[in-house]
């Protein structure tokens, strides 16, 4: 590496304008987390006990991002709200949903199928590794 | 223009570019050089079923019209370069496959449409073709899903990334047929240059030494300056690349370019309106530029002498992945108003 290159690559690349990005994160985030609360209560008023409520709230999330995702208006959202969208379950259901779309002309099995996990399978991966782990610990060590 | 020179090619027949057409997608068509480009899509999916497809059939599109200008019949052309960043090529060789005229592909990334250029005036120059078809292309949508994510994925893009232009530009070379006319006076191959960079979401800053490496080559085997020279024409350099170069020519080569370069990816989009970050970039982006806005400048002698240098980033998605620098390309090519402009630059001396 030359880093007499690599200082000057440094000074000439202008940052992402973090202060900007931080502030929409915070509000398209805390604007999904909002609306999920939202649904909570709604879904309970009308007779949902708290676990299947919960479970509805996140199945109306993704559900409602597959549906943005497919007719291209996720990605135009996300642009602006970054970490807001990306971060909450509704940045899982957009990271499978583009690919399985995309692919589509490679096939349903070898394209939609097999890349809808391109970028949400390391996910998948370590967040069942973590759990394993996690579970391993709790049942040696802090049960009972 | 010295005698010897190792790596200059000198043109000693003046091919000459007969026709170029460019025809490019929906954002370059609202850029500041959409009246210059011969066919506007306003779909970028022009009806095909694939990006890939898609991407082929502006090859085609540009191909055939830059045919057609040359007054050429298609079964007179005797030989095609192309080239585009797709896995091995599809774009520019399935969107040449029904033309029916001997093909060699290239790959040169981003740099390819020099490559071609400077292929093309040697076949021609070497007596070996008469006319050549020099074609390459790239696409946003193809390129986004084979380098980065699916189209609908939702992300941000970091400030120093460039907007592959969905375009394609051909060019029609042939034996110099009159005096007057665009020339391809001389034209030089890159050598690979690596600095180490590994960002591949800053492209100019990875190209930006190799066409230094270039340029100071071709300044100095040629014997001239910047200043012997209407334009220095990077590919797709974009802002961040463009003051690199600039940078990196006047700190280790003592040259300054800056009144006279100028880069295709800077050119082909509206920095301020239409949000492409650092500027265009892809085999598309020089392709269409030079092939429309700079070839009708030199017809009309607007400008006169000409060195594009086109550049490329030569990584595939799997070097990036492991974790490999991104080694760079950089091909010029002098393309002259007349061939008393070549001849200030490579004329009396020429061997």
């Amino acid at each position: 590496m030359d880093k007499a290159y690599d200082q000057k690559v440094k000074k000439a690349s202008p940052d992402s304008p973090l202060l900007k990005n931080c502030c929409m994160a915070f509000l398209s985030g805390g604007g999904i987390c909002l609306l999920g609360e939202v649904l909570f209560t709604l879904f309970s008023y009308y007779g949902l006990d708290e676990k299947t409520a919960a479970a509805c709230v996140s199945v109306f999330l993704i559900v409602v991002t597959a549906a943005l995702t497919g007719i291209g208006v996720f990605d135009k959202l996300a642009k602006h709200a970054g970490a807001g969208t990306l971060v909450p379950i509704t940045g899982f259901a957009n990271a499978m949903t583009a690919p399985a779309v995309e692919y589509v002309t490679e096939g349903r099995i070898t394209g939609t199928a097999a890349k809808m996990f391109t970028i949400v399978g390391p996910v998948i991966v370590y967040g069942c590794a973590a759990a394993s782990l996690y579970g391993a610990i709790w049942y040696f060590f802090c049960r009972g | 223009m010295k005698n010897k020179s190792n790596r200059i090619f000198r043109y000693r027949n003046y091919p000459q570019i007969l026709a170029g057409a460019a025809a490019v997608g929906k954002t370059e068509g609202e850029g500041p050089l959409a009246s210059s480009f011969d066919v506007l899509n306003p779909d970028d999916g022009v009806g095909c079923k694939s990006w890939e497809a898609a991407e082929a059939a502006f090859v085609t599109q540009a191909a055939e019209k830059a045919i057609e200008k040359s007054g050429v019949a298609p079964s007179g052309i005797d030989l095609s370069f192309s080239g585009d960043l797709l896995n091995q090529c599809t774009a520019s060789t399935f969107g040449l496959r029904a033309f029916s005229i001997p093909h060699a592909g290239l790959f040169g990334a981003c740099s390819t449409f020099a490559l071609a250029l400077g292929m093309a005036a040697m076949a021609v120059d070497g007596g070996y073709a008469a006319h050549v078809l020099a074609v390459s292309s790239s696409h946003f949508c193809s390129a986004e899903k084979q380098f980065r994510f699916p189209l609908e994925y939702g992300g941000q893009r970091a400030q120093t990334t460039q907007r592959t232009v969905t375009g394609a530009g051909a060019c029609v070379i042939g034996q110099k047929k009159k005096q007057s006319g665009v020339f391809i006076a001389a034209g030089l191959v890159g050598k690979i240059t690596d600095r180490g960079v590994k960002d591949a979401a800053n492209m100019g800053a990875a190209m930006a030494p190799a066409a230094k490496e270039t340029i100071a080559a071709f300044l100095d085997e040629s014997e001239t300056v910047p200043a012997d020279y209407d334009m220095i024409l990077t590919g797709d350099l974009g802002s961040v690349g463009s003051d690199l170069l600039k940078e990196l020519l006047r700190e280790e080569d003592g040259l300054d370019i800056s009144a006279v370069h100028r880069d295709c990816g800077n050119l082909i989009f509206d920095p301020y309106t239409q949000d492409v970050h650092a500027g265009g970039s892809g085999c598309g982006c020089s392709a269409a530029v030079v092939s429309s806005r700079i070839l009708r400048a030199l017809q009309r002698k607007e400008l006169k002498r000409v060195l594009f240098v086109g550049t490329g980033a030569l990584m595939s998605p799997v070097s990036t992945l492991q974790g490999e620098a991104i080694p760079c390309i950089a091909h010029a090519v002098l393309l002259c108003s007349g061939t008393e402009e070549g001849e200030v630059l490579c004329g009396s001396k020429r061997s």
